[in-house]
């Protein structure tokens, strides 16, 4: 259980442009463990909104089961929650986004939610660009079902019985890259200043933005040995570039030398400010990233940032062509045909 | 079998699948649909594209008994790989049509049949040049030849070819020659007509004759389903291939031209079921289709829209199990999975349609029952009614129907009240208050989950909260009993000690058995039950009975279980009466299990 949160606001706490202080974008008390990466995840949320100005009630939030699954409840408490079943969030997402496209949907999921029972969802949510973040808190094994190895575990890593996983894990980060996932990026639970801009971008992408946040779990897979622990994580982690997210029509500050940044442009005219840390790779190319993921999982290291993304898409709304309004607003006047055509119909028929 | 009857008989044809033999069989029933006189045809296909053999039965009826009847009394023979079998269902002084292209083998020869041969690929081949052609022409040779047998009106022919060619019309002059081509063979070689006979009638009113699923498809057009998420499955493939069909005409936004609907075939059927769950929880009435593989499979969904109290519409076409069973035989055997669906304490509603008409009433009704009761609504129709065409009372529909969403709360409402409590049960009928996300800024929000959570959906593991949720949900449970449509009753009051009870497509069947036991003197009352859960007239007619038949299409009485289950009753007062060979069940089974259990009393 995490400590008791303080109830003492700071007078002067910065408001955003809506006129909220970042204490309206937070929820329940969470009943993780205290270090819990997931926690500083649900923060970086939480922020990320405040940040975007986003009114909480227009996000829906949806998760499976795990630890990572239980935290829509702990952050956006105006927002509508669906805690739904293990792996299967995203088919869940994918209905309530076509029931109303005008929301913000963020789905949370666990690195067993999603690489083992989900696996099949995960795919095919890529391959239908749903408009949405998917954030999968991965810890490398099943936190809620006390630490069994999950498919993210490194091959070789020890678990918290000591012991050795014998199996070739999952990287889902590639994985979403090979399946033309439209926005996939790489954090890490304890580096606020890029999971938050990330998130950022991923909420303004107009179509699938994956996030695999490296969550290390202290209470099952901190241990050494552990590649998702905090210590490993720290001294593994390469980022790829480090970024501004600047909404549209702000000034765009340089600060680094020209050549290793890269200006993104996004759909809604918000731009992307890429400072580019590893040479050989550009977000924009498919081989490059995957490449460049490779390479770092070869030698052992995790690549952050932004990894690659596709800037203009076409998301599920526009692949099925369905109306602007959102279906769920449609009434009977708009979906029932009516007795007339009921009985042409029958007319046809006999 | 001198007798000349009139609208009365059985006709089979054994053909190839994959043949085009579809259509020409079509051809022959519509044409006595349009001379008014009752028929029934139904599909005895296999589960194959192509080559297999493939039967279509069209049973004719002046008395109007459009269920199954034993006894075939003329066989169309043009799949020589099942000929032994077809020639041996032919009943004595039954007809025989085959190809005599080639002569039939000696021991093909049964001396209490007549033979009709007819050339047929001979025929075709010497009248067209295309082998494709050939292959479907000789199939509407035969009609032609049928025609004339049986006395079928050419006019009529001629006046569907011009329908079913509309806008290819140069396809109609090939058609109409491969008719004749069986006329006149018919002329010179055989008497004709033959003593069964097709005659005009008047008994169709303004009957139509469409298949359940297209039924279904239509529902749910009308129902406002906006969302359909599906896996394909026979036989409920064809439910959203209609709601397609109809979704491509009838709901394209007149202005933008695009689609006020959309629909996904998903990567397996646990996330079609997902998908209709997330829909419904964002308030667009959303609905799946399947069969009992994938009712299997949506298992631990619905538990959770049980529990979560998500609306939900599921159509089960149901079939013979498992998944390698026989997938394109009939039956009604996903009763007990489909009322119980998911682990822990569930219950879910059902519906059974026996008609095309009831299918279309049924499924626009499950969006009305699924939102006031907030809870899956499952629609129980099975291959029979839904890959089938069949004869049914037009749809009808009131343009002054508004849909039920049930409780929902809107902005202003959840301004108006104190604080919302999600799983409240604020009118004592068990049933809550939802809102639908986005609808208010700061209230009405709320994590949907399971079940570990209180009246305001707030979380807890208390043992107190659960005892007090499950209640809850038997008390809306006991609500849905009386909103649920009643069963429908075939005499007035009671008028026998003993009573019969049938649903769903043995409905054909056991209404012709009801007529039979009358005739013999054995009075029985019928219901047919239209719901689960079983309300009040329900329970009525079976503790005003001593005896009551219970007439299913499965082997373990399943209907039966859920009477003893639901109602505690003594199992000695429920006779089952079952078939689950996969054919739909037939009048004269049913009369004779009945009689015999009566007579031995
Ligand atoms: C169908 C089903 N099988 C098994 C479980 C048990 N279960 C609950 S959480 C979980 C693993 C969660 O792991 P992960 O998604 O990595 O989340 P974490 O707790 O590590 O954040 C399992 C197997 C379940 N809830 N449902
Ligand atoms: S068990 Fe692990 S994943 Fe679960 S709350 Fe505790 S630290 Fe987090
Ligand atoms: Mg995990």
């Amino acid at each position: 259980m995490s400590y008791l949160r303080s109830k003492f606001r700071h007078p002067a706490l910065p408001k955003n442009k809506l006129g909220y202080t970042v204490d309206y974008y937070e929820g329940s008390l969470s009943t993780l463990c205290a270090g819990c990466g997931h926690d500083s995840i649900s923060a970086a949320i939480a922020q990320a909104c405040f940040e975007l100005n986003i009114e909480p009630h227009r996000v829906a939030k949806l998760s499976g089961i795990g630890c990572s699954s239980k935290t829509p409840a702990y952050f956006l408490n105006n927002s509508h929650g669906f805690n739904s079943v293990h792996g299967r969030m995203p088919s869940v997402a994918t209905g309530a986004n076509l029931a109303n496209r005008d929301l913000i949907y963020l789905g949370v999921s666990g690195d067993g939610d999603s690489a083992s029972i989900g696996m099949g969802q995960f795919v095919h949510v890529i391959r239908r660009n749903l408009n949405m973040v998917y954030i999968v808190m991965n810890n490398g094994c099943y936190g809620l079902t006390k630490g069994q190895d999950s498919a993210t575990a490194d091959i070789g890593s020890k678990n918290k019985s000591g012991q050795i996983n014998l199996f070739e894990s999952i990287d889902l980060a590639s994985l979403a890259i090979e399946l033309g996932a439209t926005f996939v990026a790489q954090s890490f639970s304890g580096d606020k200043e890029q999971l938050i801009p990330l998130i950022k971008a991923g909420m303004s992408h107009p179509g699938f933005a994956f996030i695999n946040v490296i969550s290390p779990c202290v209470t099952f897979n901190n241990n050494v040995g552990s590649t998702k622990s905090y210590d490993y994580v720290r001294q593994h982690m390469e980022a790829t570039s480090t970024f501004d997210f600047v909404p549209l029509a702000h000034e765009i500050r340089t600060q680094y030398e020209e050549g290793e940044t890269q200006h993104l442009t996004m759909h809604d005219g918000t731009v992307i400010q890429l400072h580019k840390l590893a040479k050989d790779w550009n977000p924009l190319d498919r081989v490059s990233a995957v490449n460049a993921v490779g390479r770092a999982r070869r030698d052992g290291e995790i690549l952050t940032g932004l990894l690659y993304m596709i800037p203009e898409c076409k998301e599920l709304h526009a692949l099925l062509n369905t109306t602007d309004r959102p279906l769920n607003s449609l009434t009977e006047n708009e979906l029932c045909p009516g007795a007339d055509i009921l009985e042409s119909i029958n007319e046809s028929l006999r | 079998m001198n007798d000349i009857k009139t609208n009365d008989f059985v006709i089979r044809f054994a053909n190839v699948n994959g043949t085009g033999s579809a259509s020409a069989n079509a051809l022959f029933t519509k044409a006595i649909f349009k001379m008014g006189v009752p028929v029934t045809p139904k599909n005895i296909f296999p589960s194959n594209i192509q080559g297999l053999p493939t039967w279509y039965e069209v049973r004719v009826s002046e008395r109007g008994f459009l269920g199954r009847r034993e006894g075939i009394d003329f066989m169309v023979s043009v799949n020589p790989q099942s000929m032994k079998k077809d020639i041996a269902d032919v009943r004595p002084g039954g007809y025989f049509l085959y190809d005599s292209t080639k002569p039939l083998h000696a021991d093909m020869i049964r001396d209490d049949i007549n033979y009709i041969g007819i050339p047929l690929m001979q025929l075709s081949n010497s009248n067209y040049s295309d082998p494709r052609q050939r292959q479907l022409f000789k199939n509407i040779i035969y009609v032609g030849a049928l025609a004339i047998f049986f006395d079928i009106e050419f006019k009529v022919l001629e006046e569907l070819l011009a329908v079913q060619f509309k806008g290819k019309e140069k396809l109609i002059e090939p058609n109409i020659k491969a008719l004749q081509l069986g006329i006149d063979y018919v002329r010179e070689h055989f008497e004709h007509p033959l003593p069964l006979r097709v005659e005009r009638r008047d008994l169709l009113g303004d009957a139509i004759m469409m298949s359940g699923n297209s039924a279904c498809a239509l529902g749910a057009i009308y129902g406002g389903a906006t969302v359909a998420a599906w896996y394909p499955i026979t036989p409920s493939t064809s439910v959203v291939d209609a709601f397609t069909k109809y979704a491509e005409k009838y709901r394209i936004d007149k202005e933008t031209g695009k689609r006020n609907f959309a629909i996904v075939q998903a990567e397996d059927e646990l996330a079609a079921i997902g998908m209709v769950i997330g829909a419904n929880w964002n308030g667009a009435r959303s609905f799946t289709a399947t069969s009992g593989p994938g009712l299997s499979l949506m298992n631990e969904f619905l538990g959770l829209a049980y529990f979560s109290e998500i609306p939900t519409v599921l159509i089960d076409v149901q079939r013979t199990g498992p998944s390698t069973g026989m997938p394109t035989r009939t039956q009604q055997s996903d009763l007990l999975e489909a009322a119980y669906a998911a682990h822990g304490d569930t219950k879910h509603v059902l519906l059974f349609p026996a008609s095309p008409r009831e299918c279309f009433l049924m499924t626009a009704e499950a969006f009305d029952l699924a939102e006031k009761l907030q809870t899956p609504v499952i629609v129980m129709t099975d291959l029979d009614l839904g890959m089938n065409e069949h004869v049914s009372q037009p749809l009808k529909w009131d343009d002054n129907r508004k849909y039920n969403r049930g409780k929902v709360l809107g902005a202003a409402e959840l301004d108006a009240i104190g604080r919302y409590g999600r799983y409240l049960d604020t009118d004592g009928d068990g049933i809550p208050y939802r809102t639908i996300p986005a609808t208010h800024a700061t209230k009405g929000a709320f994590v949907t989950r399971g079940s570990s959570r209180d009246e305001y959906a707030a979380y807890t593991e208390d043992s107190a909260a659960y005892v007090r949720n499950m209640e809850r949900l038997t008390k809306k449970f006991e609500t849905a009993r009386e909103m649920v449509p009643a069963p429908k009753f075939f005499q007035d009051g009671k008028t026998s000690e003993t009573g019969v009870i049938f649903f769903g497509t043995s409905t054909y069947a056991a209404k012709e058995a009801f007529q039979m036991l009358r005739d013999d003197g054995f009075a029985i009352d019928a219901m047919r039950p239209k719901a689960f859960p079983f309300g009040r007239e329900f329970v009525d007619f079976v503790n005003d009975h001593e005896k009551i038949f219970v007439i299913e299409q499965n082997r373990d009485a399943q209907f039966r279980s859920l009477m003893l289950i639901e109602l505690g009753l003594d199992p000695n007062k429920l006779v089952p009466v079952l078939n689950y060979d996969g054919m739909p069940i037939t009048a004269d089974f049913i009369y004779n299990q009945i009689k015999e259990n009566l007579s031995g009393k």
